[in-house]
C-alpha cells in the first residue's frame, strides 16, 4: 500500500482536478475531458509499450489512429448498394491483383537468390502490377465517386455495430505496424522515428484522397453510435423521471407548475447530454482496464522481463539466444494495434470520421508529451501522463487568459499588447507542452511515475 | 517549333518551379545534416526554427516598409534578412544554453536529444503563433516576375509561355552563393577542417586540441543563417505560415537522409532530388507529350502518374526507398 502511495495521491488529484471542473464550469466539459483522457491513455498504453517496455521509438501513432478510425466507418456505415454494383467487381479485381502481385513477388524472394537480376524483375512486377491496376481500378473509383457524391459517393461498410470496428481498428493497425515493422524496424532509434513519422503521414495521405474509400475531406458523418441519442433520451419517461428525483430538492424549491416544468425540461435536456457521455466513459473505462490488466500481466511476466532485457542491452539479449528482431515486431504489432483501439474509439465518440483532422502536432507529439511526462515504463504513469497532458492542453486556454489578465492587469483593456495576448491565448497549450516536456525531460527524467521493476 | 513548345512548357512548369523549391530544400537539408552531423541528434524543430527565422525577416520587413526604406525592384526582405539572421543566432545560442547543452554535457543518447528538440519544437511553435499569429502571410514587395509569360510569348512568338518569378532567380541564385560559401569555409578554413574532423571523430578530435565549445557555438550560428534564409526565400516565394513550415520539416528530413545524412554536400543534392521527383511525378505531361507526339496519337487522359495530392507521398516514399537499399543515403553519408 505505501509504496503505491505516489500512484494513488497522483490519480486522486488528477481526478479531484476533474471533479472541479465539473463543478465550476459544467458537468458536461469535465465529462467530455475525461472521455478523451481515457482515449489519451489508451494512446499513451500503446506507446508506452513500444517506447518504455521495448525501448522502440514510434512516431507514426497519427496513422494508427487513423486507420483504427477508417476501421470505425468501414464497420459501422451501411453498405452503398449503387456504388457496389457500379465499382465493386473492379475495386475487388483490383484488391486480388495487389495480393497477386504481393505474392509473385514473395515467390520471386524465395525461389531466387539475391542477384541483380532479380532486382530488376521485382521492379518490373511492381511497376507492372500498379499500371495493370490502375487500368483497372480507374473506371471502378470513377464509377463509384459518381454515386451520389454530396451523400454517399464511396462503398460504405459493412453495416455493423460500431463496437466491432474496435478490434477491427487493432487489426487494421496491427497489420499496417507488421508491414513498417518489417520495413524500418531495422533502422536506428531516430532514423526509425523519421521514417515512422513519413510513413503516418503517407497513410494520411492516402485515406485523404481516396474517396472511394473514406469520402476523404468530404468527411463521414452520422455514425451509428454505441450510446443513446440526447432526443431520444429526452423522450422517455425512465430518464425524465431519474432527473426529477436526482433534482427533486431543487425542483421542490419552484412553486410554480409550468416554471418548474420549464426548469425539469432543461435539466433533462442539460441531463442527457451528461448521461450520453457517461455511457461513452463507462465503455471507455472498460478498455482502459482490460488493457491495464493484460499490460500490467505482460510486464511482469517472463515475456516482459525479455523485452525489459532486449531494451538496456540488445546485444547481451541476442547472445542468450534471444531473437531480437522478431521480438521487437511482435511488439511493434501489439502497441500500435493498441493505438489503433485508441483510433476507433476515438471516431465512435465523435461520431464522425474527419481526415482533415489528422496532424502529426496531435496525434503524434503530443501522445509522445504524454508518454514521456507520465513516465515511460510505467503503465499507470503512461494513463496518468495522458490525463495530466490532455486536461493541461483542454483547460490551458482559461489557464492562459487567467495569466495574461494577471500579468496585464496594469495595461488599459484596449492597450494593443493585452489585445494581442488574449487573441494568442490559444497557443499557450503549446507553449505549456513544450516548457512542460522540457522540465520534465531535464528534473525528472523518468516522469511522474517513474518505472518500478519489482519481481513478484 | 512544337519541340521548343514542349521544352519551354517543362522548363516553365517543372524545372524553374523544382529549382526554386529544390534550393529552398536544399537550405533546411543542410541545416538538419549539420546539426545531425556535429551535434548528434534529428532535430526535429527544423521547420520550426525556420518559421521563427522567417517572422523576423518579416517584422523587420514591415518595420523598413514602415520607415519608407526599400531596394526598388527586390524585395525590402532581402534587406531585413541580416538583422533577421542576428535574432536567430540568438535564439538559437540561447536554447543551446538553457536545452541543449545538459544533455551534451551528460552524453545522452541521441533519440533523448531529439525528443528535447520536440519540447523546442512546441515552445518555438507557440513563441511564433503568439508573436506573429497563425494566419497566412505574403511579405513579397518589389517586383514580381522577371519575365511574364505574355511578354515570353511576343518576343519569341511561341505558343507556350515562360513566367520567371524574381523570387526564383532570388532563391536559386542566393542558394548558389551561400552554398558556396558554406561548402568554402568547411572545406578551406580551419575553423570549418576543425568542424568536419569533429563531426568524424570526436575523441580524435578532441585530442588533436579542437575547442568543442567553439565548434559547436559555429554549428548553431551556421544553423541560424541556413534556417533563416531558407525559411526566409520559402516564404517570399510562396507565403508565411507557421503550419506550412512545420509540415515542411518532412521533406526537408527526407533531402538530408536521401543525401546521406552528416554529408552538407549530399544534403544539398538531396534537396533537389526530392523536389525534382514531387514534380516530376504530379505533374500532368498531356500538354507535352500533345506537343510531342503526332496528333494521331495524341493521349486522352492526363498522362499524370500520381495525383498531386500525393506530393508529400512522393518524397517520403523515396526516402523509404533509400532507407532500405542505401541507409547511409546516396551520396553515402555516415553510414548509421
Amino acid at each position: 500500500m505505501r509504496k503505491n502511495l505516489n500512484v494513488i495521491a497522483a490519480y486522486s488529484i488528477m481526478m479531484g482536478l476533474i471533479i472541479l471542473v465539473g463543478i465550476f464550469q459544467s458537468w458536461n466539459i469535465a465529462l467530455s475531458i475525461f472521455n478523451l483522457c481515457l482515449i489519451s491513455a489508451v494512446m499513451t498504453m500503446g506507446a508506452n509499450i513500444q517506447w518504455g517496455y521495448a525501448g522502440l521509438i514510434n512516431f507514426g501513432i497519427m496513422g494508427y489512429t487513423a486507420l483504427g478510425g477508417l476501421a470505425a466507418v468501414l464497420i459501422s456505415v451501411n453498405p452503398v448498394q449503387e456504388a457496389w454494383s457500379a465499382g465493386g467487381l473492379n475495386i475487388l479485381l483490383s484488391l486480388f491483383l495487389i495480393i497477386g502481385m504481393v505474392l509473385a513477388v514473395r515467390y520471386v524472394l524465395k525461389k531466387y537468390e539475391k542477384s541483380k537480376n532479380r532486382t530488376y524483375v521485382i521492379a518490373t512486377i511492381i511497376i507492372l502490377g500498379i499500371i495493370i491496376i490502375r487500368f483497372v481500378s480507374e473506371p471502378g473509383i470513377e464509377a463509384i465517386e459518381e454515386v451520389d457524391p454530396a451523400k454517399t459517393g464511396f462503398l460504405g461498410g459493412f453495416g455493423l455495430p460500431i463496437i466491432f470496428s474496435w478490434i477491427v481498428g487493432a487489426v487494421f493497425a496491427g497489420g499496417l505496424a507488421f508491414i513498417i515493422g518489417k520495413v524500418a524496424l531495422g533502422l536506428r532509434a531516430d532514423y526509425l522515428a523519421i521514417a515512422t513519422l513519413l510513413i503516418s503521414e503517407i497513410v494520411i495521405a492516402i485515406i485523404k484522397h481516396e474517396d472511394w474509400l473514406t469520402r476523404g475531406v468530404k468527411n463521414v458523418i452520422g455514425l451509428k453510435r454505441p450510446a443513446p441519442y440526447e432526443v431520444n433520451l429526452q423522450q422517455t419517461d425512465w430518464f425524465i423521471n431519474l432527473v426529477e428525483k436526482f433534482n427533486s430538492g431543487k425542483l421542490s424549491l419552484i412553486s410554480d407548475l409550468t416554471d418548474r416544468q420549464s426548469a425539469l425540461n432543461q435539466l433533462v435536456i442539460e441531463g442527457s447530454s451528461v448521461f450520453v457521455k457517461l455511457c461513452y466513459s463507462g465503455l471507455f473505462l472498460v478498455v482502459v482496464i482490460i488493457l491495464l490488466i493484460l499490460t500490467q500481466k505482460a510486464l511482469y511476466s517472463p515475456w516482459g522481463r525479455m523485452m525489459r532485457a532486449i531494451r538496456d542491452n540488445e546485444e547481451a539479449a541476442n547472445a542468450m539466444g534471444k531473437n531480437v528482431v522478431k521480438q521487437h515486431l511482435l511488439i511493434f504489432v501489439l502497441g500500435s494495434a493498441i493505438v489503433g483501439i485508441a483510433g476507433a474509439m476515438l471516431v465512435t465518440q465523435d461520431g464522425l470520421f474527419t481526415p482533415g483532422s489528422y496532424r502529426p502536432m496531435r496525434y503524434t507529439f503530443l501522445i509522445w508529451v504524454m508518454v514521456i511526462v507520465g513516465g515511460s515504463g510505467n503503465n499507470f504513469g503512461a494513463i496518468l501522463g495522458g490525463f495530466v497532458v490532455w486536461f493541461l492542453w483542454i483547460e490551458s486556454a482559461p489557464i492562459g487568459l487567467y495569466l495574461v489578465n494577471l500579468t496585464t492587469a496594469g495595461l488599459d483593456d484596449t492597450h494593443f499588447l493585452k489585445v494581442h495576448l488574449i487573441e494568442s491565448v490559444p497557443y499557450f497549450r503549446f507553449l505549456m507542452m513544450g516548457a512542460g516536456l522540457l522540465l520534465i525531460m531535464r528534473y525528472r527524467p523518468k516522469g511522474i511515475l517513474p518505472e518500478k521493476i519489482e519481481i513478484k | 517549333m512544337d519541340f521548343i513548345n514542349a521544352i519551354i512548357l517543362l522548363l516553365n512548369y517543372i524545372f524553374v518551379p523544382a529549382l526554386a523549391y529544390g534550393s529552398q530544400l536544399a537550405l533546411g537539408a543542410i541545416f538538419v545534416t549539420l546539426i545531425y552531423g556535429i551535434l548528434r541528434f534529428a532535430n526535429f524543430a527544423t521547420g520550426d526554427m525556420m518559421s521563427f527565422g522567417t517572422m523576423f525577416t518579416i517584422l523587420f520587413t514591415w518595420y523598413f516598409q514602415s520607415v519608407g526604406i526599400g531596394l526598388g525592384i527586390l524585395p525590402t526582405a532581402l534587406l531585413a534578412i541580416p538583422f533577421a539572421v542576428f535574432f536567430m543566432i540568438g535564439y538559437m545560442l540561447l536554447i543551446d544554453k538553457f536545452v541543449f547543452k545538459y544533455y551534451r554535457a551528460n552524453k545522452s543518447p541521441p533519440v533523448q536529444l531529439a525528443m528535447v528538440s520536440i519540447g523546442v519544437m512546441f515552445v518555438t511553435q507557440a513563441v511564433v503563433r503568439i508573436i506573429i499569429g497563425p494566419s497566412d502571410r505574403r511579405f513579397f514587395d518589389g517586383e514580381k516576375f522577371l519575365i511574364k509569360a505574355g511578354e515570353f510569348k511576343e518576343i519569341t512568338g511561341l505558343n507556350e509561355g515562360l513566367a520567371i518569378k524574381s523570387t526564383q532567380v532570388i532563391t536559386i541564385f542566393v542558394t548558389i552563393i551561400l552554398v558556396s560559401a558554406l561548402f568554402w569555409f568547411l572545406n578551406k578554413t580551419k575553423t570549418g577542417k576543425s568542424m568536419r574532423a569533429y563531426s568524424d571523430n570526436e575523441d580524435l578530435a578532441l585530442l588533436s586540441g579542437i575547442d568543442p565549445k567553439k565548434i559547436v557555438i559555429i554549428t548553431w550560428i551556421i544553423a541560424g543563417i541556413l534556417a533563416t534564409i531558407g525559411g526566409a526565400l520559402y516564404g517570399l516565394d510562396k507565403s508565411f505560415k507557421p503550419f506550412t513550415y512545420f509540415n515542411n520539416m518532412l521533406p526537408i528530413f527526407a533531402a538530408a537522409i536521401v543525401g546521406g545524412i552528416g554529408n552538407p554536400f549530399g544534403a544539398f543534392l538531396g534537396g533537389y532530388v526530392i523536389a525534382f521527383s514531387e514534380i516530376l511525378l504530379t505533374y500532368a505531361y498531356k500538354k507535352f507529350f500533345m506537343y510531342v507526339l503526332p496528333q494521331s496519337m495524341e493521349p486522352d487522359g492526363l498522362i499524370q502518374l500520381l495525383s498531386t495530392d500525393y506530393k508529400f507521398a512522393v518524397s517520403f516514399s523515396i526516402l523509404v526507398i533509400v532507407l532500405l537499399y542505401r541507409p547511409s543515403g546516396i551520396f553515402k553519408g555516415k553510414v548509421l
